[in-house]
């Protein structure tokens, strides 16, 4: 079942498009990923969706209810986890989600109930009496989730929910949001991580410059790219340039340069090495590895979007 | 009823985290004292307190609630816990008047510190309170709107406040209760009646002194007037500007 249905979302600054008419559903239940750069346009669609901003044309509907016309209405079944902490700095952490909680309507009993509750559940019990902006970046994110989800809302949407955090708390808010998932709240998330999108997401929208380029399950988009074979080579260090050799005998292989010595060959069937061997032989060149690649979601990332994997990391060209 | 508890948690949360925070406390006592100092030594004898009175209510006032506002939502706009309000289920118009009802609490019991000075120094009998309490009330609501206003508009505390000065002398100049209006230069009386404050203190005065211009009911209305106006303005702005 769709709980959430994107239709031709569009919103322009001025004359710039920020996000060009994208179309998507996220199905109760799942957790779904947008999954771009810097700049592609994955804060301002989760502002649309939750009111932040204004929709420029396009509709979205969260079960049912019209997210454009009735955002008071539909923001009462979402919860909300923004890219920085924005929690009160002068209050502890108890403090904190006991005021989320009312300002979604929750009855003191059940405020405190779920507090508490929460505090558990994102292991920050120990420190509820500390003040918020007394905590560590990790602690922080964790208790900003917290906060999103006191009111048990229908879908939660996460911009960016492991950025500038270590790898150790990253992991930990990974398990929480997928504990979560698994207790049945249905997930938003953005991400510029390929392997946090790969890690937990059911299903993936790739987004560039305000436009959905793919959008698929997590599995498909897999065995879409195992479908075809990699293969990675090693190289003596040679004047000649392997790969111009290489598609001039084998126009059907795609050749890839990955260092001075190193190159990758894809291939839609499976890669008879026979006779790129040979090719290497009758050049001279010295071969020293060759090994198959399993295709992983930045693999196909970098193919259907030609954005370099690394300038998805580290902001690409935009900011 | 999800309303009302949205509404009386961030009240209460206001009250505690802002208002009743012990500089504030203090400067609500320290400031009317000071004013009624500088009175006294200006006019070098026993000084009319009663006479004062209106304009050391109005004063404080002013000066407690319209600052206020500017600075916690300025404030709360840079730690982005803002946000909160603007994806909360509630009406804006609600959530805004739980954020300035805290001010206008605070401006009330502001105005009430001197009163409980002269309690001590002059007798304060034939003072009609109820009418006392009304413009109390009101020149609370238009101070704290008026900062509300500023505060939706400009984007930095610094600034927050240099606009809240740049409204208040003026505004203490104009509104007669230190220079009779009729004294003022012809080409700056109609200011005086293109602000809140004048109105306020009018009715102050009639109520406390008998000295009043203008008809308290008059005066009411046009007080209702400006709140609602700020108040629209305000609310108007904060759509327009913050859901970008
Ligand atoms: N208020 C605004 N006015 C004008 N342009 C804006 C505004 N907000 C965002 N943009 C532009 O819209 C584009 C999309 O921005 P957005 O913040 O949605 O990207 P993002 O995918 O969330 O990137 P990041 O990974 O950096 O968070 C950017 O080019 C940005 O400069
Ligand atoms: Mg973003």
């Amino acid at each position: 079942m769709d709980i959430l249905k994107v239709e031709n979302l569009t919103k322009k600054y001025g004359n710039f498009t920020a996000v060009a008419g994208i179309s998507f559903s996220v199905q109760k239940g799942e957790i779904f990923g947008f999954l771009g750069p810097n700049g592609a346009g994955k804060t301002t669609t989760i502002n649309m969706l939750t009111g932040l901003a204004k929709v420029t044309e396009g509709s979205a509907y969260l079960a049912g209810i019209d997210c454009v016309k009735e955002t008071k209405r539909a923001q009462g079944l979402m919860g909300i986890v923004a890219d920085e902490s924005n929690l009160y700095p002068e209050m502890n952490g108890w403090e904190n989600l006991n005021f989320c909680g009312a300002l979604y309507g929750l009855e003191k009993n059940e405020r405190k109930e779920r507090a508490w509750e929460l505090l558990e559940l994102v292991g920050l019990k120990e420190v509820a009496h500390k003040p918020f902006g007394a905590y560590s970046r990790g602690m922080k994110r964790r208790l900003t989730i917290a906060a999103g989800i006191i009111h048990n809302p229908e879908v939660l949407f996460l911009d960016e929910p492991t950025t500038g955090i270590d790898v150790k708390s990253a992991r930990e808010i990974r398990k929480m949001l997928l504990d979560l998932n698994k207790r049945g709240t249905t997930i938003f998330l953005t991400t510029h991580y390929i392997e946090e999108a790969e890690r937990l997401c059911d299903r993936i929208a790739f987004i560039v410059d305000g436009k959905i380029v793919k959008i698929d399950s997590t599995r498909g988009l897999l065995e879409e790219a195992q479908r075809g074979q990699t293969v990675q080579f090693t190289l003596g260090n040679g004047s000649l340039k392997p790969c111009e050799i290489l598609r001039g005998a084998f126009p059907g292989y795609r050749c890839q340069v990955i260092d001075a010595k190193t190159i990758r060959v894809h291939s839609g069937k499976a890669i008879d090495l026979i006779p790129i061997v040979d090719v290497f032989k009758d050049n001279s060149l010295a071969l020293y590895e060759a090994k198959v690649i399993r295709p992983t979601l930045e693999e196909i990332f970098v193919q259907i979007t030609g954005i370099e994997a690394k300038k998805i990391k580290t902001g690409g060209d935009k900011k | 009823m999800k309303a009302w508890i949205a509404f009386k948690n961030i009240f209460l949360k206001d009250m505690r985290n802002y208002y009743l925070k012990p500089p504030n406390i203090s400067w609500g006592i320290i400031f009317p004292f000071a004013w009624t100092l500088m009175f006294f030594l200006r006019s070098q004898s026993t000084v009319d307190i009663r006479g004062i009175l209106p304009g050391v209510m109005a004063m404080s006032i002013l000066f407690g609630t319209t600052s206020m506002l500017a600075v916690t939502i300025t404030f709360e706009r840079r730690s982005r816990s803002f946000e909160r309000l603007l994806l909360a289920p509630i009406d804006l118009n609600i959530l805004m008047l739980a954020k300035t009802s805290g001010a206008v609490l605070f401006g009330i019991i502001n105005a009430f510190v001197p009163v409980v000075f002269a309690l001590f120094l002059v007798d304060l009998a034939g003072i009609n309170w109820l009418v006392v309490l009304g413009s109390v009330f009101f020149i609370a609501v238009t101070s704290t709107f008026l900062g509300l206003l500023i505060a939706v508009t400009v984007s930095e505390v610094f600034e927050a406040q240099t606009f809240s000065n740049f409204f208040r002398f003026p505004m203490v100049f104009l509104c007669g209760l230190f220079i009779p209006i009729r004294n003022l230069p012809a080409i700056l009386r109609p200011l005086s009646y293109a602000i809140p404050l004048t109105y306020g203190a009018d009715i102050l005065k009639t109520a406390i002194n008998g000295e009043g211009h203008l008809m308290v009911g008059l005066s009411f209305f046009i007080l209702i007037i400006f709140s609602l106006v700020f108040f629209t303005i305000s609310t108007r702005n904060i759509k327009e500007k913050w859901i970008h």
